[in-house]
């Protein structure tokens, strides 16, 4: 899916860029097109213009530069009651003066809806959500998943084609989130309806999409389906950002084909899968995932002599911290199998890994 | 299961009292607990309530009892009330009645006091002090029959409105000068009736003072809606800039803030010399816009309109943009928004600011002095020339007393309307 044909794109960026004061961009270049139908996740860190963009997209901040396009349609001077997007708000932003039955109203009657058909599609949204007794409440009188679930069905109740969502789990614990996150993910498959939705929890954006976007510094890093980003981080903040990750660092000394091999810093060699590091005598870092390496092997291309130096048993697997090529933080997952034999702190071993689970990446 | 849920309760249902460790009930630790924390706090709230009872509560007791409690007459016509107590309303004043007269005046003469007895049945028939003061002096020669004695001093003696008003005059307490504060007054027969149509002075007041300080509210209402909107809106060290022009009036003088107008306003001021000089009003017809009502609404709006301003941005401040945003997301125009969305949320802050404004509207005096001249005059300034002037302070607490009725009325009307939990002041 990542190879998205543009003629039928839903949503587009092209070449949006954004700045508050002139000053500083906040959105760099950004450029996105996702299908109908589609979950898209945007994750990043803090401050790295996820909120920025889903406001460009919904109408409440204008585009500095570039076009944003809605089935083919540039929307980026509608206004954004006319753009028909549904909308969930981090802090949920229920109208706390109205009941739930007029909050969930209102986008009918702006609509000039009439009354019956107004209360049976109210009723239908909120049953959607399980909240068919709660009608008469108002905001406050609901607890916090309570609320999200009633800002969800005020969001979906107008039938819109997209949604945008806004951390919407954000203020709820860890169970019930997860939860949610099966809910959401379940009414995006039953409407049909088209998502962007904006995180910054990696499991949470990993689980429930189609394609993540790695946001970070105004750029998207990458766009990818959630396994395409963990097993084949295109540069090293997607690594890092995504899951836990080895790092060695050093200069790449020849490349043959896919593979490159790096000297690393103490001098050793290590052969890597060439993915963005740049030519030969360019600074790379290679990314290895902590459960591609296995410990005691004697054979290998990559094979390496390693220090033990903590344990942490996690009882399906022991998390062992390693010294290999000079770096401390090395980090290995031993599954917790029959007949395994275990590592003891201080303990000389050997590591090993595949030449295509070692990605040479560009430093950033 | 069910078992294991029900046990504890019962148990605590057989209990008969819950004790502590030691074997206090839990009730009595948990008094003695608090008590000593609650003495302590109470310590601190006693020099306000101390303060609040003598400087407030005392005096206002005080204005209310004299609103209906004036012994001026009634101490120094101890035979009179005698009379009067025999004899039903609407009886002929016979021989006995003009001898007690005749007694209770040399009684004033003696104790000096016929003028303050004269002054009070005055507040009820004008023109009788001079009755009272004039037969006084005479009265010492006067010898049976008295009657004839006492309308050979003046003749007015035999007016039957005046042997009603002195009736009622003879007991200390009396409901006359609420009657007096609204227009009305006892016939000889002690109906009540409504005073002269030219006399008739304080429910027209009292009408146009609500009715003014209506119009002053809602003047800062609109005024002060949108800059309590933009101050809420701007960033933080912007609106602390324009939020000290908001506070500008209260740190001048409301003396100084009040002539400014008059030089502004008055015909030969500011705005009229303009208006003249571009040619907008001829030299003859300047606009007489100070010393009417028209000064008093735009002095009192000036001086107003900070305590609309700020209980608005007290409620503005902290409602999350969202809400809007949500409501514009969800199609509303942006005025659709506004009205159903913003406006519903500042509820609370309207009716602070508008209850607030209102009652010190109601209440205010040396604005309309100064700037009200004939017609700008309000209820306040009654009461004020009744404290200062006339010296009728019954009068001028019954005034008052009304005064307070309808604020306190208007209070549990807005409690009935918008809810008084519905209110934020700060
Ligand atoms: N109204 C604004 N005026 C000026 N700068 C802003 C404004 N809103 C956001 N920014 C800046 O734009 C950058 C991106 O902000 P944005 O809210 O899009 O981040 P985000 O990715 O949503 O972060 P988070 O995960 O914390 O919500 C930040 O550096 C922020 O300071
Ligand atoms: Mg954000």
């Amino acid at each position: 899916m990542a190879d998205t044909n543009t003629e039928d794109a839903f949503v587009e960026f092209d070449r949006v860029q954004k700045s508050y004061d002139g000053e500083v961009l906040v959105v760099k270049d950004l450029n996105l097109s996702m299908p109908k139908g589609e979950f898209l996740t945007m994750l990043g860190p803090s401050g790295s213009g996820k909120t920025t963009c889903l406001m460009m997209l919904a109408g409440f901040e204008t585009a500095t530069n570039g076009e944003i396009r809605l089935g083919g349609k540039e929307i980026n001077n509608i206004p954004p009651h006319k753009r028909g997007i549904g909308m969930v708000f981090q802090n949920y932003a229920l109208f706390p003066h109205m009941t739930v039955n007029e909050n969930l109203s209102f986008p009918l009657e702006v609509r000039g809806m009439g009354r019956d058909e107004r209360e049976s599609k109210v009723a239908r949204a909120l049953d959607m959500v399980q909240m068919g007794a709660f009608g008469n409440r108002r905001p406050a009188q609901l607890s916090g998943g309570q609320q999200q679930r009633i800002a969800l069905a005020r969001a979906l109740v107008f039938d819109p084609k997209l949604v945008l969502m806004d951390e919407p789990l954000g203020a709820l614990d860890k169970q019930l989130r997860e939860h949610m996150q099966y809910e959401i993910k379940h009414l995006h498959e039953s409407l049909g309806i088209t998502v962007v939705y904006v995180t910054h929890d990696q499991s949470e954006a990993l689980t429930m999409s189609d394609r993540v976007a790695v946001f970070d510094d105004g750029r998207i890093q990458q766009l990818a389906a959630p396994a395409d980003l963990y097993e084949r981080p295109e540069n090293s903040f997607v690594a890092q950002f995504i899951g836990e990750n080895n790092k060695l660092s050093g200069t790449v000394e020849s490349k043959s084909g896919d593979t490159a091999t790096v000297r690393l810093t103490d001098g050793e060699t290590c052969q890597a899968l060439a993915v963005s590091c740049g030519d030969v005598g360019s600074e790379t870092l290679i990314s290895i995932r902590p459960e591609r390496i296995s410990v005691a092997a004697e054979s290998g291309p990559n094979s390496t002599s390693a220090d033990v130096k903590e344990l942490i048993y996690l009882g399906d697997h022991i998390r062992c911290r390693l010294n290999v090529h000079g770096n401390d933080d090395f980090v290995v997952k031993v599954p917790n199998s029959a007949g395994h034999e275990h590592l003891v702190v201080g303990e000389k071993t050997q590591v090993t890994w595949a030449v295509e689970d070692a990605r040479a990446l560009n430093p950033l | 299961m069910t078992d294991a849920v029900a046990d504890p309760i019962s148990s605590a249902r057989g209990q008969a009292q819950l004790t502590t460790a030691d074997g206090i009930p839990l009730k009595t630790a948990l008094a003695i607990a608090q008590s000593k924390a609650r003495r302590r706090a109470f310590l601190l709230v006693l020099p306000l309530l101390a303060f609040v009872l003598i400087t407030f509560v005392a005096p206002i007791g005080q204005m209310l009892y004299r609103s209906v409690h004036n012994p001026a007459f009634s101490d120094n016509a101890p035979a009179l009330a005698v009379w009067f107590e025999a004899n039903p309303t609407g009886t002929e004043p016979d021989e006995a009645a003009y001898e007690a007269l005749v007694s209770d005046l040399r009684a004033m003469r003696e104790n000096k006091t016929q003028g303050v007895a004269g002054t009070r049945i005055n507040y009820d028939l004008a023109g009788s002090r001079s009755l009272f003061t004039s037969t006084a002096r005479k009265s010492a020669k006067m010898e049976p029959p008295f009657k004839e004695a006492v309308l050979d001093a003046d003749e007015d003696w035999a007016d039957p409105q005046l042997w009603q008003v002195m009736r009622t005059a003879s007991s200390a307490y009396t409901a006359n000068f609420y009657l007096a504060a609204l227009d009305r007054t006892r016939d000889e027969n002690g109906n009540i009736v409504r005073v002269n149509e030219n006399r008739r002075l304080y429910v027209g007041n009292f009408i146009k003072t609500m009715l003014l300080s209506a119009l002053i509210t809602g003047c800062c209402l609109v005024l002060g809606y949108p800059i309590a909107h933009l101050l809420a809106t701007l960033p933080l060290r912007h609106s602390n800039l324009l939020m000290i022009f908001v506070l500008l009036p209260f740190w001048t003088s409301l003396l100084v803030r009040t002539t400014s107008w008059i030089v502004l306003l008055q015909s030969q001021g500011v705005v009229n010399d303009t208006l003249v000089a571009v040619g907008v009003v001829a030299d003859e017809s300047r606009i007489q816009m100070i010393y009417n009502q028209t000064g008093t609404i735009v002095a009192m709006v000036h001086i107003l309109l900070p305590f609309m301003v700020l209980p608005l941005y007290s409620v503005m401040r902290p409602i999350n943009p969202s809400y809007v945003r949500a409501a514009r997301s969800l199609g509303a125009t942006s005025w659709t928004a506004f009205r159903r969305i913003y406006v519903p949320q500042t509820v609370p802050g309207m009716g602070a600011g508008g209850l607030l404004v209102f009652i010190l509207a109601v209440g205010y005096y040396i604005t309309p002095a100064l700037v009200g001249g004939a017609s700008g005059q309000l209820i306040s300034n009654f009461i004020a020339f009744h404290m200062q002037k006339s010296l009728n302070w019954s009068l001028a607490a019954a005034l008052a007393a009304l005064l307070l009725a309808c604020i306190l009325l208007l209070y549990w009307l807005y409690d009935r309307l918008i809810g008084i939990d519905n209110l934020k002041l700060g």
